[in-house]
């Protein structure tokens, strides 16, 4: 299972608690995060299902590079951040 | 008339009073969020709130008994597989809403019926309350929207809709820039309008193209639906003839430019304008900020400054940000330095109700 853990930002919108989801890519963990959380969905990705402009995400202290599918892989015992990009200002 | 009014700005949703001696801020939602604009359907009193997060997108928001709830923003269809297309600079085009650009009610007859416009391009509708949203595809889909480019933004977008009030299956939307856009059958098909507007800054082939035309702000007289204005980016155009064909209204002092207009709901001759000097210097004419009105379908215009700031003002009236009341008598504006005013003559006189709000996207009667 792999970490996730959201940025505090986002928690003000919608709750992302803290949460432990199977996947092998950043793609499947999050489905998995987000089945169980569907309203938070949107806040992180765009009606593509890509990754928002000014989002990222880390694995392991990585940022990953593909934001358009999110193949990037994750391990077992990952861990993922999802947070605000710099980009946004 | 309305003794209220709904203030989208920068950093939150204001709700403005009509008090004994005054109108005065009465409540704030969302503060400190990016609030872009508001409807108040009047069919059933709901009011529904659109929110640009920045980092984590646009939200729409809707009145409950209590407060607010968040309700689902219009989603764009996946893109066909291996399918492409690019903006203008040749970076691919996300089909994602971007913001929300435009958003009214349906007709009397359509209870829950809701209508959006958005960047890049897309228009929704709800057939319950913007519970569930679907794209109107026959517009998105149709070969002359790749035509459309940006206006306000880097994006296209919809910032106008008009319903027909006589049948709720006639819709006009303006394009920033692509035009107006026109359907007899509730969106299945859609033909271009907007004979007679002209874009001077179009090479000389495309001027008159309607699909060249940067409306900025299209609005229908209520009473008269026959009746349209425009304020456009190369300045001011009326139509008698339901968008089919417009003539420009030039000598227009201090200024034909700007991005608002209002229409009387009754009198189709009589509109309303705030106007900056030019597309190149959008700032009042001399810092002095007024309102031009015309009575006579544009034949002349009244500069209305009565209560307006006349030296070193410097605010832009974004296009939703200029509101009538279903009256027809009390007018309010808000600016992009934080000015808000209303009139509650057509404009003859103004009052300042604050100018210390964050930039103000839109003001609409409550």
């Amino acid at each position: 299972m792999a970490r996730v853990v959201f940025t505090p930002n986002v928690q003000r919108h919608v709750a992302c608690p803290e949460a432990l989801a199977p996947g092998r890519n950043v793609r499947e963990v999050l489905d998995n995060v987000f089945a169980a959380n569907p309203q938070a969905r949107s806040y992180v990705l765009d009606d593509q299902s890509g990754l928002r402009k000014h989002m990222t995400i880390f694995v392991d202290g990585r940022m990953i590079r593909d934001r358009a599918r999110l193949a990037d892989p994750v391990a077992e015992n990952s861990t993922i951040y999802v947070f605000q990009a710099l980009s946004g200002g | 008339m309305s003794d209220a009014l709904l203030v989208s700005t920068r950093k939150g949703l204001f709700t403005v009073a009509r008090k004994a001696h005054a109108w005065e801020i009465a409540a704030v939602d969302f503060l400190g969020d990016n609030v872009t604009l508001s409807l108040v359907d009047r069919r059933d009193g709901r009011r529904y709130a659109a929110l640009d997060h920045g980092h984590f997108g646009v939200k729409l928001h809707r009145s409950t008994a209590n407060g607010w709830e968040e309700i689902p923003t219009p989603v764009y269809p996946p893109k066909p597989e291996g399918y492409e297309e690019y903006d203008l600079w040749g970076r691919p085009l996300n089909w994602s809403t971007a913001r929300i650009w435009a958003l009214a009610a349906g007709g009397a007859d359509e209870p829950g019926t809701i209508w959006c416009g958005t960047l890049p391009g897309g228009l929704f509708r709800s057939r319950d309350h913007g519970q569930s949203w679907d794209m109107v595809s026959a517009l998105w889909e149709h070969p002359r929207r790749k035509e459309w480019m940006g206006g306000g933004a880097d994006l296209p977008g919809i910032h106008s809709i008009c319903v027909d009030p006589r049948d709720a299956r006639r819709v006009w939307v303006a394009v920033s820039t692509g035009g107006i856009w026109f359907t007899a059958d509730g969106g299945t098909t859609w033909t271009l309008r907007g004979n007679g507007m002209r874009a001077e800054y179009a090479p000389p082939e495309r001027t008159h193209d309607p699909i060249s035309q940067d409306v900025h702000c299209l609005v229908q007289c209520a009473g008269a639906p026959h009746r349209m204005w425009v304020q456009h980016h190369n300045g001011i155009f009326v139509s008698s003839d339901e968008a089919r064909t417009f003539t420009e209204i030039a000598d227009v002092e201090p200024s034909t430019f700007g991005f608002a207009v209002a229409v009387h709901p009754r009198d189709p001759d009589t509109a309303w304008f705030v106007p900056e000097i030019k597309d190149e210097k959008r700032i009042p004419d001399g810092g002095r900020l007024v309102v031009t009105r015309t009575r006579d379908g544009g034949k002349s215009f009244d500069v209305l400054r009565e209560g307006l700031p006349q030296s070193h003002a410097y605010d832009v009236v974004y296009r939703h940000a200029l509101a009538l009341d279903d009256a027809g008598e009390r007018l309010a504006f808000g600016s992009t330095t934080g000015g808000l005013w209303v009139s509650e003559d057509q404009g003859d006189r103004w009052a300042c109700v604050t100018h210390t709000l964050p930039p103000v996207y839109a003001v609409r009667f409550a």
